[in-house]
């Protein structure tokens, strides 16, 4: 098994025409993702790489049967199409935009509350590489070839800190359950807490290696979470040691405004809660490699 | 981004808060002209810069005639106001604002912020304005009111009455009380502000809620939709070289190590930073090139990185996924041909095609240090800073 997208995921990509989304519409199905749609309003009928373009997201799922969807849009209007897929009746939803206003992001996440946890829309980013569930299928930007199929769940803020514990795994022979990039915004669609509970009960992931950085809470409130209520094993790295304080370091959600917000704060939190820490970005691989190890001895 | 004082208050006025009446100089002249035409016999005099912390640094003052009026601006403007928000370098007085001082009797503090817990706008109030909110919250935390706006359907009056009762304001000002929050708050949300800070907010003498200062910072993800607003940016305020990152598309900041970075990702590029400093040395910069590092990205980030005469040695850590390494370390080859640098280069590649880009750059002839780890990468770094040093115990020429 693995979260959120398998090999059964049809996949309806947002904004299609667009010259990124079209390299990365090709690495998907080159991938073996069923990307079944696109949506560009206006572009109905058109047909990008043998993928029917329609209008509307209402028409893409009534045509093809959609639950999953990939959003493109410059960051203007990507607020309103991803509210267009949670009420065109998607179940999973990936925003790759980055620069997206973050009132806009308040304003989404509460439209999703209108409709009831059973048929709610998980979203996640925005302002991240995507979600790929190795040998399955490939949701984003991420170079799907670093990724082993395997039994290590990656949750990270980070697209390219996110990558380079793929590769460090997949240089031990370790492989990957889902990799989740959860997006460097303030205002993100889902948390590392709520992607963990998903691991947690994910029968195939054993480990999971989550990759934080400075600001927001997020990280407190995963460690809260491991501490109380997580059977498996949680390896972290928290990136920004040497980040000044109120300072935006390239993410917009990448600042430390707040106590607790900083990153040797957050390694406190999270080694007091059991989370092994590896304390530089090198030996993510090896740290996982070592857990894995003593939980099969 | 930030905003003056006296631009923050002229767009909350608009949107009904109350503000003492002020206006703005460029000159110790036109400081005491301002103050002739306002009228009255005390003025305070407010240095415009974009950091807390002015009046213990000297950027306010009051006055009682033109004469002192002058004689306040002209050790003002030009000068930098170093505050403890603006590190040692400080900031530069261009603007000063004067105002007609008011008697209050109390001083409350008021803030708007986007709280990442709860997700929404949240109103962070106290009664004991005047300190900052991290002293407030550290010498009298029960003194704190919070509450999270409903996105829907915005600021209700009953919590703004609620905050106002909280805060002990007189039943009489409840009402003006209640038009200030609901300004701040409108004035938040339809210019997509990321925070909005009165502090303080006074009672005057004569019975009135008045906001003394003010402070608004704006998404900068949102300015294309507010001309307006993006108009007010005051580059005189900002380091230069981040500026012209920035105008470059680049997300730089300077720090005040020797190993420059050049690196792809926001969070690769903290990592870069962090594993430096645990290899015993001082990163000079963060440096963000984005996903694409194509040769021109890394050229331009090579000469950015340069410009910092203190950088000794620099560090280019790229991890390329949809990109291959090969090609970009044909962009480092080509960038170093094209601008030399007279400091240790340290590359590390990793992702796609890592072997051949390491050909590449082993073939090109120029002294770039490989590594194949991040650790080592930052290990040589500082070794080969050290070392140079040793060597250079002059300043480098730049």
């Amino acid at each position: 098994m693995s979260i959120f997208l398998d090999r059964s995921s049809r996949v309806v990509v947002q904004g299609i025409t667009g010259r990124m989304a079209q390299f990365h519409t090709r690495e998907m199905l080159d991938y073996g993702t069923h990307v079944v749609a696109g949506v560009v309003p206006g572009k109905g009928g058109e047909t990008v790489m043998g993928v029917p373009v329609f209008d509307t997201m209402k028409q893409a799922v009534a045509a093809t049967a959609a639950d999953t969807s990939l959003v493109f849009v410059p960051p203007p209007f990507a607020a309103d199409s991803i509210m267009e897929a949670a009420d065109g009746g998607i179940r999973y939803c990936v925003c790759i935009t980055d620069g997206i206003p973050a009132q806009d992001m308040i304003r989404v996440k509460r439209y999703m509350l209108r409709y009831p946890r059973e048929r709610r829309m998980v979203l996640t980013g925005p302002n991240c590489a995507g979600t790929i569930s190795p040998g399955k299928a490939l949701l984003g930007i991420m170079p799907g070839h670093i990724y082993l199929p395997g039994n290590v769940g990656i949750v990270s803020r980070s697209g390219t800190l996110g990558y380079e514990a793929a590769q460090q795994l997949k240089d031990r022979g370790i492989g990957v359950s889902t990799s989740v990039g959860i997006g460097g915004d303030p205002i993100n669609g889902s948390s590392f807490r709520d992607i963990l509970e998903r691991f947690e009960a994910d029968p195939d992931t054993h480990v999971i290696c989550m990759i934080g950085e400075i600001g927001g809470p997020q990280e407190a409130e995963a460690a809260a979470y491991i501490q109380d209520q997580m059977k498996k094993p949680v390896i972290a790295y928290i990136a920004g040691l040497t980040a000044p304080k109120g300072r935006t370091m390239g993410h917009a959600g990448a600042i430390i405004s707040a106590f607790g917000e900083s990153a040797s704060e957050k390694v406190e939190i999270l080694t007091a809660a059991g989370v092994t820490v590896a304390e530089n970005p090198s030996v993510i691989g090896e740290t996982v490699a070592r857990v894995l190890n003593k939980r099969a001895a | 981004m930030d905003i003056h004082e006296y631009q923050a208050k002229e767009i909350l006025a608009k949107f009904g808060v109350a503000v003492p009446a002020g206006a703005l100089a460029y000159s110790p002249e036109q400081a005491a002209y301002r103050a002739r035409e306002l009228g009255g016999e005390r003025w305070i005099v407010k240095a415009q810069v974009h950091a807390g912390g002015r009046g213990k640094a000297g950027g306010v003052k009051l006055c009682t005639s033109e004469h002192e009026i002058q004689d306040a601006t002209n050790t003002m403007f030009g000068r930098k106001l170093v505050t403890h928000q603006t590190g040692p370098e400080g900031k530069g007085i261009y603007r000063v604002y004067v105002e007609s001082a008011v008697d209050f009797t109390r001083e409350i503090y008021l803030g708007f912020v986007l709280d990442r817990s709860s997700q929404r706008v949240m109103i962070v109030a106290s009664s004991e304005g005047g300190m900052e909110i991290e002293d407030i919250s550290a010498t009298r935390p029960e003194s704190i009111v919070r509450s999270t706006v409903e996105p829907a359907v915005g600021l209700q009056e009953f919590q703004a009455r609620e905050i106002a009762y909280s805060l002990g304001i007189p039943v009489a000002l409840t009402q003006q009380m209640v038009r200030t929050l609901q300004g701040c708050y409108r004035a938040f949300r339809e210019l997509d502000a990321t925070m909005v800070e009165i502090n303080p907010l006074v009672i005057t003498a004569d019975n009135r809620i008045l906001a003394l200062d003010a402070k608004m910072t704006f998404d900068t993800n949102a300015l294309f939709r507010h001309p307006q607003i993006a108009e007010l940016r005051d580059k005189s305020q900002e380091d230069p070289r981040e500026a012209r990152a920035a105008d470059r598309g680049l997300a730089y900041i300077g720090l005040s190590g020797n190993i420059g970075c050049i690196v792809n990702g926001a969070g690769l590029a903290m990592a870069t930073m962090d594993t430096i400093k645990l290899a015993g040395g001082e990163p000079a910069n963060f440096l963000d090139i984005g996903g694409g590092a194509t040769p021109e990205r890394v050229a331009k980030a090579f000469r950015l990185v340069m410009s910092d005469e203190n950088v000794q040695a620099i560090l280019v850590n790229i991890f390329a996924g949809i990109n291959r390494c090969d090609w970009v370390a044909e962009g480092v080859v080509q960038a170093l041909t094209a601008n030399p640098v007279d400091v240790p280069v340290i590359v590390r590649l990793s992702g796609t095609n890592v072997e051949e880009g390491q050909k590449i750059l082993a073939k090109s002839g120029l002294p770039i240090i490989r590594a194949s780890t991040l650790m080592e990468a930052a290990e040589r770094a500082v070794t080969a800073w050290k070392n140079d040093r040793k060597q250079n115990t002059k300043m480098r020429a730049v």
